[in-house]
């Protein structure tokens, strides 16, 4: 279909710009790995459910999910309206309300500087994997207001609101002095200092269900958008099928 | 069947020919369908790269549609824009759906044009007599940037929010008039609501008609002329017993309906394959960024216009001087219009033109894609000097077209077209 | 040339073509017009809303709004309940067979409990609101008038139960919406199943 002038020129075109990229990888190389994979599945529905349930409880009271709708999230979720009133609903919402929160958004920067920021999308500003990630890179230090900061997010005004199931841990930092006479300050490792109520796999599942949670509330369409796409596409195959029959019906006298 | 029986079809055949004829009375429709379709004589060796100029028709067709039912939802406004958008990703029924074909087939569009685009390149598409197809293209092309560049800033996102104010901020550059220019197009000191207002009129109004008009425009021209083929010959020269059509033409009705049927559903399969498996593309269909509602008062770390406009913004950044930067990024567009000028080959077609210029194709399409690259990419020392090489091969190839096209070794051209397919 | 054609096969195949293409711009349409139908947020907003009725007097009526439209409490008295029989002759659907109120309102009073009369308030005619002329008689409604609601717009008449009078424009009695009570005196309008 394509001569061999066209694809000789294109071959070389995609060969250089495989090539660019890869000599940009080899610069950029050595970046912090503070972000690590949250391995979530948004198809896990008693994920999801757990998740739901630790965001009403943890989270809800200061970010809230403003465009996320209550009864949207029972549907998807497969909750009855009972279980979505007892299980995530506290505060006299309908069902029909979105996961706004009770904080005046003056008061929340009062107390911490800044506003708690609407979470309804940050899995897709940010990334599942740095929720994820961040809810686990909580360390002690004193020089910050909540006594805490953050791997992931230098000075972050959040305290760690998960610090009784987590425990509280430490960073241990390598330092070194640099060329310039500064110091270079390399993050090693956490080490936990007190024990939390989970252990530190059932932190890691605690963490990755609310991941789970941002994640589908992110798009809740996306598992729909899949089943759908894959009868869309083989709609289209048979489709392709009878046309290409077709044109090679016309074509076959054609010189 | 007996004589004298007549089915239902023959009855259903006879009354359409009837609404027909009235029809014709009073409109040229069968005329028109007959100029433009079923005795448009098109060259029978179309091959691979012809698919998009349909292709593009047909975005712009999806992208009218899902552009007007998207308007019915979404607000205007610094306020409500955001949050309108995700209203339609969430509580308009079928709104994400809508959204995504939007949102893909902006970068669909451009992905087509810049095929379309090279395969003028490749044949030389643009030469005499077809010089007008050409410039009425570069137009569509121009309309289309303005296009996307208006409709980019109607999410109200970061990017949508820093985007505009960092090419809005373009315009400043220019000497003297430059700031006034900038406000003017704002209608405000900073990218407002004011303009967010302006920019949906025309996205949705303005830009729309003229590329409608445009579209059109390009269409006439080309059945005027008659379409150019991978060989770059005439196929007029060459006509048939009946001494009228083109012994290398077939009608596009059936031929190239049915053929441009096929490559519509490839395409429609691959859409698809992004719309429902990776709207975002990564990021760069839709960038991450914008999922945070536009903050004035706060750049994102990284910022970088979307994928199509990458290889200019790469020109932009690579030449240190504000003033001098923007005129070249604006050269790098204009001087594509002249190309039925600058190319003095006495061949049009790649396929009969010698090793420099398949050089100097090669390596700007490669300038291209790499600046395309850099342009997403921080702007590093090694990244910028990358910038600066590409940036001069892509203005070599147009400033040596004179020269080279003319000087290069180019093979006798044939009677007839090579094949088809 | 046509002899090498294999026409049944061509044919064939354009009808297989053109029905796959047709169904598939219907199915893609499909989502188009969907989107047009009332969104979450516009079936937020049009939820069920509660009306007390516990301030009622006997023979007065609250309004409330419900999808943009206005709703109708009415506490009739014995004696306007008394006088719904009586005019039987003089309405277009007296026994309420048109389907204009749900099941358990289908009857003499179009309501669940006899008092207290639920009904949207807009004209079946041209969706005015028509006005309460809840007392017999009176000066504009003139002599004979047993109490119910006039229509301004075009003159359609209703009587207390919202029934409409023959020989006005208005062609079906007033809707009643799908309703209950929440307790002694709450209605709960536009859901009869389920919590709140």
């Amino acid at each position: 279909m394509i001569n061999a002038d066209s694809l000789r020129l294109t071959v070389i075109g995609a060969v250089m710009a495989l090539l660019v990229p890869a000599l940009a990888t080899a610069v950029t190389e050595g970046e912090s790995q503070a972000i690590q994979p949250a391995h979530n599945y948004v198809g896990n529905v008693e994920s999801l459910q757990r998740g739901a349930k630790y965001f009403v409880n943890y989270c809800l009271g200061c970010h809230s999910a403003k465009y996320v709708r209550y009864n949207r999230l029972a549907e998807d979720l497969g909750l009855s309206e009972e279980q979505l009133i007892e299980n995530l609903m506290f505060t006299g919402e309908r069902p029909y309300d979105a996961m706004t929160n009770a904080m005046p958004a003056e008061d929340a920067e009062r107390w911490f500087g800044v506003a708690p920021p609407d979470l309804s999308l940050t899995a897709r500003s940010e990334g599942v994997d740095y929720i994820y990630s961040y809810l686990k890179s909580f360390y002690l230090d004193d020089e910050r207001p909540t006594g805490v900061n953050n791997r992931v997010l230098e000075a972050s005004a959040m305290p760690h609101v998960l610090w009784e199931l987590q425990g509280w841990q430490e960073a241990i930092f390598h330092e070194e002095q640099a060329a310039d006479g500064g110091v270079n300050r390399e993050f090693v490792r956490f080490e936990p200092v007190t024990q939390g109520v989970l252990s530190a796999e059932e932190y890691d599942r605690f963490v990755r269900d609310i991941a789970n949670f941002l994640d589908y509330v992110s798009e809740p369409v996306q598992l729909e958008r899949r089943n759908l796409g894959v009868l869309v596409i083989l709609f289209l195959l048979v489709f392709l099928l009878f046309a290409w029959m077709l044109k090679k019906e016309y074509w076959k006298r054609v010189q | 069947m007996g004589i004298g029986e007549v089915s239902g079809w023959d009855w259903l055949g006879a009354r359409l020919h009837g609404v027909r004829e009235w029809i014709d009375a009073r409109f040229p429709m069968s005329k028109l369908f007959r100029e433009h379709a079923s005795e448009y004589y098109a060259p029978k060796n179309f091959n691979f790269w012809y698919y998009f100029g349909a292709l593009a028709l047909v975005v712009l067709i999806v992208q009218i549609v899902s552009g007007i039912f998207l308007t019915m939802n979404y607000k205007p406004s610094a306020e409500e824009a955001f949050a309108s958008v995700e209203y339609i990703m969430r509580d308009v029924e079928w709104g994400w759906l809508i959204r995504y074909i939007h949102s893909t087939g902006a970068s669909a569009f451009f992905v087509v044009i810049y095929l379309h685009m090279f395969r003028g390149l490749l044949y030389g598409s643009y030469r005499k007599p077809r010089e007008l197809i050409w410039i009425f293209g570069m137009l569509i092309y121009l309309s289309l940037m303005a296009e996307a560049f208006f409709g980019y800033l109607l999410p109200w996102g970061q990017m949508s929010y820093w985007g505009a104010t960092v090419i809005v901020s373009l315009f400043g550059a220019i000497p003297v008039i430059g700031e006034g220019l900038a406000e003017w197009i704002r209608g405000d000191f900073y990218i407002s609501d004011i303009t967010l207002n302006r920019f949906f009129a025309l996205h949705v109004v303005a830009l729309p008609l003229a590329l409608v008009f445009l579209v059109v425009a390009h269409i006439m021209a080309l059945h005027e002329v008659g379409s150019n083929n991978p060989d770059g010959i005439e196929i007029k020269d060459q006509k048939g017993d009946d001494g009228i059509h083109p012994i290398d033409g077939i009608p596009f009705h059936p031929y190239y309906t049915v053929k441009d049927l096929v490559g519509f559903i490839v395409f429609a399969i691959i859409f698809s394959a992004i719309v429902f498996f990776a709207p975002d593309m990564g990021g760069y269909f839709i960038e991450h960024a914008n999922f945070e509602p536009a903050d004035p008062l706060r750049t994102p770390e990284h910022i970088a216009p979307v994928w199509y406009f990458t290889p200019f913004y790469a020109i932009l950044r690579a030449v240190p001087d504000k003033t001098f930067g923007v005129i070249l990024m604006g050269l790098a567009v204009f001087l594509l219009f002249f190309l039925p000028w600058l190319d003095r080959s006495p061949v049009r077609s790649i396929r009969y033109k010698g090793w420099m210029t398949k050089l100097a194709l090669g390596s700007f399409a490669v300038s291209f894609v790499a600046l395309g690259y850099l342009g997403m990419q921080p702007a590093t020392t090694v990244y910028t000097n990358l910038s600066r090489l590409f940036t001069v091969i892509y203005f070599l190839f147009f400033a040596a077209m004179p020269f080279y096209s003319r000087w290069d070794n180019t093979r006798p051209l044939p009677d007839r077209v090579r094949g088809h397919d | 040339m046509s002899d090498d054609v294999d026409a049944s096969r061509r044919h064939f195949l354009t009808v297989a073509t053109t029905v796959t293409g047709v169904a598939g711009a219907a199915l893609a349409a499909a989502p188009f017009l969907f989107s047009l139908k009332p969104s979450a947020r516009a079936e937020a907003l049009g939820a069920p809303v509660e009306l007390d009725v516990s301030k009622l007097d006997p023979g007065a009526m609250i309004k409330a709004e419900w999808r943009g439209k206005p709703v109708w409490a009415l506490r009739r008295t014995p004696a306007m309940l008394d006088q719904l029989v009586a005019h039987d002759a003089e309405l277009r659907d007296p026994a309420s067979e048109q389907e204009q109120q749900p099941p358990y309102a289908q009857n003499e009073y179009r309501s669940i409990r006899p008092e207290i009369l639920v009904v949207v308030g807009t004209c079946t005619h041209l969706g005015c609101s028509p006005l309460p002329r809840l007392q017999p008689n009176g000066e504009e409604m003139g002599a004979g008038w047993p109490g119910g609601f006039y229509c301004p717009c075009h003159g359609s008449k209703f009587d207390l139960a919202g029934r409409v009078y023959k020989g006005v424009p208005a062609p079906l009695n007033l809707l009643v919406p799908p309703y209950r009570f929440l307790g002694e005196s709450v209605i709960l309008v536009g859901s009869d199943t389920g919590s709140a």
